[in-house]
């Protein structure tokens, strides 16, 4: 069974975001950039299958500029058989995202679909859902734990707001990861070694038949207000006034 | 034991003050006028341990706990071995008789001076303030000082070295060798509210602050600004810039950086009897006279006061890779580290190591820790960080390095960070091997500059000599030829003690190394000066202790073998 992928390059995590002087959108140059962590968990439970025999190939995608090709490099060194880059200047957003690997994902033919719930840097969290309605398959988001049937199906638990809700999925079908599901792995001296070696196949929008419009124009990109000290007030009349004539929430 | 005294009649000329290299000579005459090995027991099990402290804390004399007087037992032992401080382990040191007592009229001055907030008579405080970082000493000063300008600290100093009242400078009191508490009552000199940040010149790096401005602040200020402080090391969140300084602090990247001596540009000290020495220069070169800053920065606060610093500050790169280690061997380590800087060349920010035992510990102690390599128990790990500007550039020469490493059979395994939080995972299971030694029970903790190819031989020698009694462990900034032996037991243990010291500064002195290679002297290795500094070297420098502080207010008891004992030693012969 294959498995594939999907990994982004964002902002590393720990770096403090700035925004940019000309609010045209936040500060990118000479910004540690890494594996978007919700992806890195992805590729780690895709290991953890091939490594339980669930799995016997683990292929791993992003898109973007050359820069996903580091990436890519990441994902092979933690353990990945084989590297898609869907090489395009656009900038992309989850529908576009989600009809690549749709295109992807009819080529490939995995039988699971891994993502990352959502990307750090736009919180999007609609990627995963997007693709498993354009290919029809089921759909298994925030997952904390996924068992595997004998009747080519798999069984997800998934994180919600009123505690963990358990489905069974006909494989194929699209999992997005959450952050109790593993702890991903170091990549290794060997592995990385090894990832020299294995193949980053190249592809781009047009060989995949897809055609990218941007869904729409970032207009202006700023820091949320600072806040505020809070305000002591002396009696509830002067609470309900306040509330009534200065938030206006009541 | 004062009867004995009095039947012998030579209370007066003798007063024995043990210090390492004096005891040397005097064990002779000691063996032959103490008699009583028996009696010497007497003695000390005769002084009463005070309510509620831990026995035995751990001593630091060399040489002197060996004494074993033989001779004649008809002779009386005349040992003043009267304790002053409450832990047991000031019971080998005197209370200099000349310092004053603190008296209310001392009090009430120092409240005019500061204000009431200045002032801390709060016993809790007191406790917090008496106790060094690891819980190994515990001084019992009545009075802590916060000034919260140079000048305050000048009128305080004025006022103790007119009174003759002994001080302690302290900062963060993150050391390890009890040289920011008291040994006795000395008053504490907290510098902590001096933490303003007066000047940060963004083209040059160059950053002028107080003493008492927290290393790791220091850090996030410059740090936003596109610069890195010179020196990292695991305390950074509470040591401060001043202690830093008194300390000649090394830390994870003297490696790249240099030493404290290259780094500081500038310092306002103030001297024991109050006098502001203004020598904060912000320039990076300055040939006219002699560089008195350097007497300071290592002076560990008996030459005067540090309150103001200015310091250069290296640019923040972008690109900073960090890898995890394994080796089998030492040996294999050494060549790693020649390979490491062969082929990374000037993008080495720092080489670290520690072996099995270290790693243990931290597994085990520290929450929240994670092993780098699972997978391999090896008996070796190194820590190597990259820091440039080119991430493309750097990474090249990472792998390049790697491959060799690994083909060559240095290395049997290693990791490599893929972003920042492994990195700092990585960074924190090194960092953390001090505080989870901490709590594994009692720690002796040693601080050698050994040459490179010696470095861990000293640590199996410990291990075959302590056998199961205690758990050796070795890890350090092997960059910098620096290890921290420490050696882990149950509980303090005055045995455990003497199978140690003096044996590990010995060696160390063999192998022509240092007995501390960037902790200092403090209390703990007060005596100890003499394994790596020769005699003339110590008397100059006590040429410029009594230059600069003739009444010996600042730090008392401390660095240097105490001028005290000199002086009664002459009186007595």
């Amino acid at each position: 069974m294959k498995v594939l992928v999907a990994v982004k390059r964002v902002i590393d995590y720990a770096v403090k975001i700035r925004v940019k002087a000309d609010k045209t959108g936040v500060e990118m140059n000479n910004v540690k950039m890494s594996m978007n962590p919700f992806c890195e968990i992805a590729l780690e439970e895709a290991l953890r299958f091939r490594e339980a025999g669930k799995a016997s190939e683990v292929v791993v995608v992003s898109m973007g500029g050359p820069q996903c090709v580091e990436t890519l490099r990441t994902g092979l060194a933690m353990g990945a058989d084989r590297a898609i880059h869907v090489s395009t200047e656009i900038p992309l957003y989850p529908l576009a995202v989600a009809k690549l690997l749709r295109a992807v994902a009819a080529n490939e033919q995995p039988q699971i679909l891994l993502l990352g719930k959502q990307a750090i840097d736009d919180d999007a969290n609609q990627t995963g859902q997007m693709v498993a309605g354009l290919l029809k398959w089921p759909q298994a988001t925030f997952a904390s734990k996924v068992y595997f049937g004998d009747k080519n199906d798999v069984t997800v638990e998934r994180e919600v707001d009123g505690g963990l809700e358990t489905l069974r999925l006909q494989l194929p079908a699209v999992i997005t990861t959450d952050l109790r599901l593993n702890e991903p792995r170091y990549a290794t001296l060997p592995n990385i070694m090894k990832a020299k070696k294995k193949t980053i196949s190249k592809l781009t929008p047009e060989e995949l038949k897809v055609e990218i419009k941007p869904d729409f124009k970032i207009l202006e990109v700023v820091d949320p207000p600072k806040r505020k000290g809070g305000v002591m007030v002396g009696s509830v009349d002067e609470l309900v006034d306040k509330l009534k004539n200065e938030a206006h929430v009541i | 034991m004062k009867s004995v005294w009095k039947s012998s009649g030579l209370e007066a000329r003798f007063r024995f003050l043990m210090t390492g290299s004096r005891m040397i000579e005097q064990s002779r005459v000691l063996a032959h006028f103490c008699g009583n090995r028996n009696l010497m027991k007497a003695e000390e099990s005769r002084v009463p341990l005070p309510e509620g402290s831990v026995s035995p804390r751990a001593q630091s004399l060399p040489a002197a706990s060996h004494i074993v007087p033989q001779s004649d037992p008809r002779h009386a032992c005349f040992f003043h071995i009267r304790r002053y401080g409450s832990a047991p382990g000031h019971s080998r040191v005197v209370k200099d008789r000349r310092f004053a007592e603190l008296k209310d009229v001392d009090i009430a001055h120092f409240r005019q001076i500061l204000g009431d907030k200045g002032v801390v008579v709060d016993s809790d405080e007191l406790k917090v303030a008496n106790t060094d970082w690891m819980n190994k000493y515990e001084g019992h000063s009545q009075l802590l000082l916060r000034p919260r300008t140079t000048q305050q600290v000048s009128e305080i100093l004025q006022y103790c070295y007119a009174g003759r009242l002994a001080v302690v400078p302290q900062g963060g009191n993150t050391g390890l060798v009890g040289g920011s508490v008291p040994v006795f009552d000395e008053v504490i000199l907290n510098l902590g509210a001096m933490n303003k940040i007066l000047n940060f010149d963004e083209a040059s790096g160059i950053l002028v602050c107080e003493a008492g401005c927290i290393l790791e602040s220091l850090d996030n200020y410059v740090g936003s600004r596109g610069y890195v402080m010179p020196l990292d090391l695991g305390a950074k969140g509470s040591c401060q810039i001043g202690g830093n300084v008194s300390t000649n602090a090394g830390g994870l990247r003297l490696l790249r950086y240099g030493s404290l001596h290259g780094n500081v540009l500038g310092l306002e000290v103030v001297l024991a009897d109050g006098t502001v020495l203004d020598l904060l220069g912000t320039l990076r070169k300055d040939n006219t006279g002699y560089d008195l800053k350097q007497l300071f920065i290592g002076g560990e606060g008996t030459l005067g006061v540090v309150t103001k610093v200015s310091i250069i500050t290296p640019p923040k790169l972008a690109s900073t890779n960090v890898a995890f280690l394994a080796c089998e061997d030492y040996v294999s380590c050494q060549k790693t580290f020649a390979q490491a800087k062969l082929q990374l060349g000037e993008i080495l920010s720092a080489f670290e190591f520690l072996d099995r035992y270290a790693l243990d510990v931290v597994l085990k102690h520290l929450d929240g820790t994670r092993d780098p390599l699972p997978d391999s128990k090896q008996h070796f790990y190194l820590l190597v960080e990259t820091t440039g500007s080119n991430q493309l550039h750097d990474k090249e020469k990472l792998d390049a390095f790697l491959e060799s490493a690994i083909e060559q059979g240095l290395i049997t395994d290693g990791a490599v960070a893929q972003d920042i939080s492994q990195a700092a995972s990585f960074w924190k299971v090194r960092e953390g091997v001090a505080e989870a030694m901490g709590k594994g029970g009692a720690v002796y903790k040693y601080d050698l500059s050994i040459p490179l190819k010696d470095l861990y031989t000293l640590v199996e020698d410990m291990r075959s000599r302590l056998k199961d009694s205690a758990t050796v462990v070795g890890y350090g900034h092997m960059g910098d030829g620096n290890l921290h032996l420490n050696i882990m037991a149950p509980k303090y243990d005055n045995e455990l003690l003497a199978q140690i010291e003096p044996y590990v500064y010995e060696w160390t002195a063999a192998a022509k190394g240092s007995i501390s290679a960037e902790h200092g002297l403090g209390f703990m290795k007060a005596k100890a000066i003499h394994y790596s500094k020769s005699t003339a070297a110590v008397q100059v420098m006590e040429g410029f202790k009594k230059l600069l502080d003739p009444r010996g207010i600042l730090n008392p008891y401390k660095v240097l073998p105490s001028p005290s004992e000199s002086h009664v030693i002459s009186e007595a012969t």
